[in-house]
């Protein structure tokens, strides 16, 4: 056992990144993501954290230096938020390519234009192409938990992670954490191992030209070309799936706590119909089901928790077979729909019975979201209303 | 992580040759008129341009024509004229 906190997600997740005994540091401060960077700042300042915290002039350099100090097999932390992220997009794809297991927290804020400070997930949704692994987490436990868990996974399959918890409503909102005692972690986290394949006195090109088909190298051994990367990432992210339940069972058994690897449920036994969503608005719709239970509508929530790899599996078994799904996503894919909806439909397009489904777009902009229009927005399509529009845009 | 001969990143020794051999892709090369190159007060521009570093910096000049992409700089920064680009075919 740790020992109880007040805090914010984000002193969550830099308490964690300490936890994990990162060695290097690099993040360009943005709210509300900004709390990380000075708290991490802090400890490596006091020298509770030895660490090299690089500072940089942009996210797409913050992002960069990571991706270095973690080549050379530095155990590595990065935080940013919206158009920070979206500055980073080239090195996205440039860290998953270079199969580097960085751990970055993603403090969802919306997009500009129009600025906005508040909270959606356009931000990192509109990033999910990009080959990182994706965790999207309820409340500021599962972020500080999350961050934990994902250096595991992050640097048993090479493959760089994004904690995301959404801005303010988690990052700015103290709530009791509590915070495993540093021997707890150690004993789930082992140090890095250095796979980088640099030994600090020869020279080596790192991510060299590659052609379109195999080819010997200078010293004779068969390269793949680079559809075989690819498609190797490809593979290694979909296998993750294994990676991220058996690090959540392991966490489990020495912290107590499950986060139930790719997809959570509630009420779902015996429920009738499903709302689906991510973050801390997933965790909002139980009360939306609490609310249509004492009315007597058998609903249920299955939250993702992790959106990439797409749990195409878990989905489809939790919700094949219900009478209604309605979705509710701070997301917009801008000329069709919710990102986790239309995803979701696919995956559902092989099951013998398919639900009802409805797609809702809520809470842009830190537009409050209420219970009570999740509860009635879902007792549309459970009445055979199926839509796929925006929820609460105002008539001015 | 499944078992797999696929490497999951890209890593090498620097070394000749390591993008393949990019002479495949030249469609003009450059030919090198020695009379017009004096060797007395050269000034070898060429081999300080070329940005595959196939031209020797001793007399007389070699192009190694198994890198050489046939890009024609050499041809272009040349102020004696002494290389001219040849359509290979």
């Amino acid at each position: 056992m740790g020992r109880i906190e007040i805090i914010t997600a984000n002193t969550a997740a830099a308490l964690a990144a300490k936890l994990c005994r990162v060695q290097v540091i690099s993040a360009y401060p943005i709210t509300p993501q900004t709390p990380v960077t000075e708290e991490l700042a802090e400890m490596v300042e006091n020298g509770s954290l030895k660490a090299e915290y690089i500072t940089v002039e942009s996210e797409h350099s913050a992002l960069a230096s990571v991706v270095a100090a973690s080549q050379v097999g530095a155990r590595v932390f990065t935080a940013t938020s919206a158009n920070g992220l979206l500055y980073m997009h080239e090195m996205l794809h440039w860290a998953a390519g270079s199969r580097v297991p960085i751990v970055m927290a993603c403090v969802n804020r919306g997009v500009g234009a129009p600025w906005t400070i508040l909270n959606d997930q356009q931000d990192t949704v509109s990033q999910r192409d990009t080959g990182w692994i994706q965790i999207y987490c309820r409340n500021s436990q599962e972020a500080l938990d999350s961050v934990i868990q994902a250096y595991r996974v992050a640097e048993r399959i090479q493959i760089p992670i994004m904690v995301c918890y959404d801005g303010f409503i988690l990052s700015h909102t103290s709530t009791p954490v509590d915070v495993p005692l540093q021997e707890e972690v150690d004993g789930f986290l082992p140090p890095l191992e250095d796979r980088s394949g640099i030994d600090g006195h020869t020279l080596m090109n790192v991510n060299p030209l590659i052609l379109s088909d195999p080819r010997p190298d200078p010293e004779g051994r068969l390269m793949p070309g680079y559809m075989e990367f690819r498609h190797r990432l490809q593979q290694d992210i979909l296998d993750s799936v294994n990676e991220i339940q058996s690090a959540d069972e392991e966490f489990s058994k020495i912290f107590g706590r499950s986060w139930g690897a790719s997809v959570w449920t509630y009420r779902m036994d015996d429920a009738e119909h499903a709302m689906v969503s991510m973050g801390s608005l997933a965790s909002e719709c139980t009360l939306a089901a609490d609310q249509l239970r004492n009315e007597g509508v058998k609903a249920g929530v299955v939250g993702v928790r992790v959106y990439r790899p797409f749990p195409r599996v878990e989905i489809v078994e939790s919700l094949a077979g219900l009478k209604t799904v309605t979705f509710f996503e701070k997301d917009v894919s801008y000329g069709y729909q919710g990102a986790l909806a239309m995803d979701a439909k696919a995956a559902m397009y092989d099951s013998k019975h398919r639900p009802l489904i409805s797609s809702y777009i809520v809470g842009l902009g830190g537009r409050d979201v209420r219970p009570d229009q999740l509860a009635q927005a879902t007792l549309k399509c459970v009445g055979g209303e199926t839509k796929h529009c925006w929820l609460d845009v105002r008539d001015l | 992580m499944a078992e797999n001969s696929i490497p999951i990143r890209t890593i090498s020794k620097p070394a000749e040759g390591e993008a393949g051999k990019t002479g495949d892709w030249r469609s003009q090369t450059p030919r090198i008129d020695h009379d017009k190159c004096s060797k007395k007060d050269s000034c070898l521009l060429c081999w300080l341009y070329c940005p595959d570093g196939v031209i020797s910096s001793t007399f007389p000049l070699e192009i190694d024509l198994t890198y050489c992409k046939g890009c024609g700089i050499c041809a272009e920064e040349c102020p004696r004229k002494a290389i001219d680009m040849v359509d290979d075919k």
